[in-house]
């Protein structure tokens, strides 16, 4: 079977953003980016369900400048057999892309769409839900599980107060939680390798989809910056202060 | 129009996070229905009835609602929308698997993870971990939103009178099945909503000091215990303790950091906190550039101390 892996080109997760002074967003210009660490996630758990014979081609998606080959190439050394780039300089939300990636699901008619479960840059956590939604298939969301077994995924669940087991017909969408696996490192030849691996583009046109963002970003600021606090010598000043300044212990 | 805030509960009661919730849509428009899809669910409608600011509660009951699956818990949901301008789910993991199903469905954009409710189609929230606050303009008629509940104070749970609409079900289609859950039985307070949070790091080395060390302190102060990734990761601590962008997002009145480094992304869930306590043995450790007190510390030495002297 077939697998879709859209996987996002962001700011480095090790990068500490600034914010424009013009209050227009976050200033990402010479900012080292990389490949969203959610998605790398993804990316690795395609390639093992490949690696145990249950999948025959993993196939990446990135949606964006054109820039996200990149992204796209890290994705096929670490084992994507093919890439696809729908390229746009629009900004794209989580809707737009969900429905691009719908339009994919249609032309590739892959049996399973592993995403990541949020993106570090817009923080959403909404792209795999809505795909799965236009699409009309089953979601598992937050996966630290997953296993493939006679047409269906089954997929333990990371929620509040624990863990939880749902299966889900294929063809369906899983996103990927932060301990579903560790993606294993890209290799010099497999990054040599990667570079012939083939890479489709389409423009959103193409595909018929309207990528025009529906949330206006009014302005970006940074947060309140907390007041800096003092260093205490030992314990008992610590309970002192506690006790007789924020007077939070009673 | 009126605003409706999907309750999480488990049946037979509402949990906090509803509270929070219903607050941030009462901020949205102040007509505000609840709506209760469960299994045997009369007691957690009953509840809903009573919180303080909700004129109506909608019930449905369907033996798929039990475990709150996403495709069956949207497809009610889409049922009532077109009634409503405004749809909102608290952030927490049920709402996050939700609210994006129906935003889809509905065609319109959703807003997640709230922090501020600005005017009825202009919100503020966090992105970049929470180095940066956006605010957000929606031109979408209906306004699917999740809500950090920290951003939120909690509506009286008691003083509502609400009448309950008992609903026909509506429901998925049957492609998503429930198989089991292993949810941590636990006497502490809820992570999210707890005063206190006593929270660990890797420099604590294992699992059996992460018990020793940390539990009698959280004892001690009647706190959730909380861990940074890097603690669950080691295995340390089980991930559903994990405060950070992409664990809990906490604010209580006090929280202790021990053996914390303090990276951005744990930064990210637990910087709204009124008062931050971080023990650490490096001086240089970015969580004191967060810190009300900081003390320098070996943990094992400073922490069992703490336990002793409260």
């Amino acid at each position: 079977m077939k697998v879709l892996v859209p996987v996002k080109r962001v700011v480095d997760y090790n990068v500490k953003v600034r914010v424009k002074s013009d209050g227009t967003g976050v200033d990402i210009a010479n900012v080292k980016m990389s490949m969203n660490p959610f998605d790398e996630i993804a990316v690795e758990e395609a390639v093992r369900l490949r690696e145990k014979g249950i999948v025959t081609e993993v196939i990446a998606v990135s949606c964006g400048v054109s820039q996200c080959t990149e992204t796209l190439r890290t994705a096929m050394a670490i084992g994507a057999d093919r890439a696809i780039l729908v390229e746009t300089d629009v900004e794209l939300q989580p809707l737009a892309v969900a429905k691009l990636l719908k339009a994919l699901i249609d032309k590739e008619q892959p049996d399973l769409v592993i995403l990541g479960k949020q993106a570090i840059d817009d923080d959403s956590n909404q792209t795999g839900q809505m795909l799965a939604a236009l699409a009309d298939w089953p979601q598992a969301t937050f996966a630290n599980k997953v296993e493939v077994v006679d047409g269906k995924a089954i997929v333990t669940r990371e929620v509040d107060g624990g863990l939880e087991t749902l299966a889900i017909t294929l063809p369906a969408v899983i996103t990927t939680d932060l301990r579903l696996n560790e993606p294993r490192y890209v290799t010099l030849p497999n990054i040599m390798k990667a570079k012939k691996k083939t890479v489709d583009t389409y423009k959103p046109e193409e595909l018929g989809v309207d990528v025009t963002p529906r949330l206006k970003t009014l302005k970006v600021v940074e947060p309140a910056k907390r007041s800096s606090g003092v260093m205490v010598a030992d314990v008992a000043a610590l309970i002192d202060k506690l006790k007789n300044e924020a007077k939070v212990l009673g | 129009m009126t605003a409706l805030v999907i309750a999480e509960h488990d049946n037979a009661t509402i949990k906090g996070a509803t509270l929070n919730t219903i607050t941030a849509a009462i901020a949205c428009d102040g007509d505000v229905h609840v709506l209760v899809a469960g299994h045997n669910a009369g007691a957690a409608a009953a509840a809903a009835a009573q919180i303080a600011g909700v004129s109506k509660v909608l019930h449905a009951e369907d033996a798929s609602f039990e475990h709150g699956l996403a495709e069956s818990v949207a497809a009610q949901v889409l049922a009532v929308a077109s009634s409503y301008g405004h749809i909102l789910f608290p952030a927490t993991a049920s709402g996050k698997n939700i609210a994006p199903r129906v935003a889809a469905k509905l065609d319109v954009a959703q807003v997640s993870d709230i922090s501020k409710v600005d005017s009825s189609d202009t919100f503020e929230r966090p992105i970049y971990a929470g180095n940066a606050i956006a605010t957000v303009h929606s031109t979408d008629a209906i306004k699917v939103i999740t809500v950090r509940t920290t951003g939120f104070d909690p509506a009286a749970a008691t003083g509502g009178s609400a009448a309950i609409d008992t609903l026909a079900a509506a429901t998925g289609d049957g492609k998503s099945t429930f198989i089991g859950s292993e949810i941590a039985a636990s006497d502490r307070p809820e992570l999210t909503a707890a005063k206190v949070i006593v929270s660990g790091g890797r420099a604590l080395g294992s699992g059996e000091k992460f018990t020793q060390v940390m539990i009698p302190l959280a004892d001690k102060l009647g706190a959730a215990v909380g861990a940074s990734r890097a603690a669950v990761d080691a295995g340390y601590a089980p991930n559903d303790w994990q405060v950070g962008q992409t664990g809990k997002i906490v604010a209580p009145q006090l929280y202790i950091a021990a053996g914390i480094s303090g990276a951005i992304q744990h930064l990210a869930g637990m910087k709204d906190s009124k008062v931050i306590v971080a023990i650490n043995k490096d001086p240089e450790a970015p969580i004191f550039g967060v810190s009300d007190y900081g003390l320098v510390a070996d943990l094992f030495d400073a922490v069992p101390e703490l336990t002793k002297s409260l």
